[in-house]
């Protein structure tokens, strides 16, 4: 996996202006940003995955060009084909697990039926052992069971990478050192590029092969 | 012809009219609603203002300025005449226009509200998952929307059955053709028909109080989630 970026973007709100500028190459399977909250790790993932649109800049996947300010080039998420892990899963309520993980499979204007399967659904059931909870809504589960269907639904569309918002911040500690484990047995042994970003040192030590720093916006690496 | 025979007619009007200024409200409610739950514009609360205007203004000036729109000689309503010769005062299809501008701001509040509701989170994460920004409205947005819009259109239906001021000066009270419920009761009342008017005066409130009940088991706040 390789990303190039380099980008701008200014966030102003009524209070605030905040000003990001990240600058990076990585051509390792797990690249980590690493920073304080509020330093900007989730706008510098939100525009590797296409749902922020930076001022200015470019941003390069594996050689083709996602982003390109210059060039008025900009993939929209929906084509960029990453997965993304949401800081609180962002799981649809209105769905149950089975349909939460065949959502992406699933193209055109109607959500998978309750008995939605094919081979990638049945897969990620097995692999994270969300079998026994397929047919219950995500607020019927335990946050272990939450973060684990956010994953399988990520991973079921068969991403080029994946992206990682504080993939632990949401469990508790007990769970937490478990899960870390979990997860990278798991990613290991698929073989997914992964972008994480976390405030965790714990998480750094793990899964930082390539680390950087991100500090009040800025990032030049 | 008996007090009940002469109901029959009014309220099988009143349920077209209604019928149909329900439907209007729904598409009308849920595009204006989205607008103004996630458009970011100048003017959006004026926008808002203006179209919540019919629950405030009295009927007659809402059904002055309908007749100023579409009468025969206003703006719209010339050119229609014109160009279509299309009339709508004094026609059942103005009475459906009285009663939609009337009822859309039920329409409408509930759907901007249930709209600014939904966690645009849930939004992204379809957008990562590889849909259209149309199937992401209907997949996750309008899913997630329904209940609250559901009951203000109900709301908006109750509403539209029970119109009557905005309605009587644009479509009038001919028998048959643009006597609805409402303004039966009061021709039943100016013609001392007593028996008459106690049949329509059950039937709209009994109607009414149906379709309240029933908006109410779909308010917010009773969802699964």
């Amino acid at each position: 996996m390789s990303f190039e970026v380099d980008i701008r973007k200014t966030v102003a709100s009524d209070r605030r202006r905040f000003e990001l500028r990240v600058r990076f190459r990585s051509q390792a399977r797990r690249t980590v940003i690493y920073g304080p909250s509020g330093a900007g790790k989730t706008l510098t993932l939100q525009a590797l995955a296409g749902l922020l649109v930076p001022d200015a800049g470019r941003i390069a996947f594996d050689g083709s060009v996602l982003f390109d300010a210059g060039a008025h080039v900009a993939v929209p998420a929906r084509d960029r084909r990453f997965g993304y892990l949401f800081q609180d899963y962002a799981l649809f309520p209105h769905l149950d697990v089975r349909q939460n993980i065949a959502f992406g499979l699933q193209r055109g204007w109607r959500n998978p039926g309750r008995a939605a399967g094919g081979a990638a659904v049945e897969r990620w059931l097995d692999a994270l052992a969300l079998r026994p909870v397929a047919a219950q809504r995500p607020h019927q589960l335990s946050g272990g069971q939450r973060q684990r269907t956010a994953l399988a639904r990520a991973l079921a569309s068969e991403p080029r990478a994946l992206l990682l918002d504080e993939p632990f911040s949401a469990l508790d500690p007990a769970l937490r050192e478990r899960t870390r484990d979990e997860l990278d047995r798991l990613l290991a042994q698929i073989g997914i590029p992964l972008v994480m970003i976390t405030h965790d040192p714990e998480d750094l030590a793990r899964f930082g092969e390539h680390t950087l720093q991100l500090v009040d916006g800025v990032l030049d690496a | 012809m008996n007090a009940a025979e002469s109901a029959w007619v009014p309220l099988a009007l009143s349920l077209k009219v209604a019928g149909w200024a329900t439907l209007v409200d729904l598409v009308l409610g849920i595009g204006l609603g989205l607008l103004l739950a996630r458009g970011r514009f100048p003017g959006r609360e004026l926008l808002d203002a203006v179209l919540t205007l019919p629950m405030v203004l009295p009927p007659t000036v809402l059904g002055y300025y309908l007749l100023v729109l579409v009468g025969k000689r206003g703006w719209l309503g010339a050119w229609l005449h014109e160009q279509f010769g299309i009339q709508l005062i004094f026609t059942w299809q103005g009475a459906v226009i009285a009663a939609s501008v009337v009822a859309l701001p039920l329409v409408l509040k509930s759907a901007r509200a249930a709209f600014e509701a939904v966690e645009p989170q849930l939004e992204d994460a379809g957008r990562v998952l590889g849909l259209s920004e149309a199937a992401v409205f209907l997949r996750v947005t309008l899913p997630l929307a329904w209940r609250g819009i559901l009951a203000g259109t109900l709301l908006a239906f109750a509403r539209s059955l029970g119109e009557f001021g905005a309605t009587l000066m644009v479509a009038g009270s001919i028998p048959g053709r643009t006597q609805t419920l409402s303004v039966a009761v009061y021709e039943a009342v100016q013609a001392g028909q007593d028996g008459v008017a106690n049949v329509l005066v059950a039937i709209t409130s009994f109607t009414c109080i149906a379709v309240l009940l029933l908006a109410g088991r779909l308010l917010p706040g009773r969802t699964l989630r």
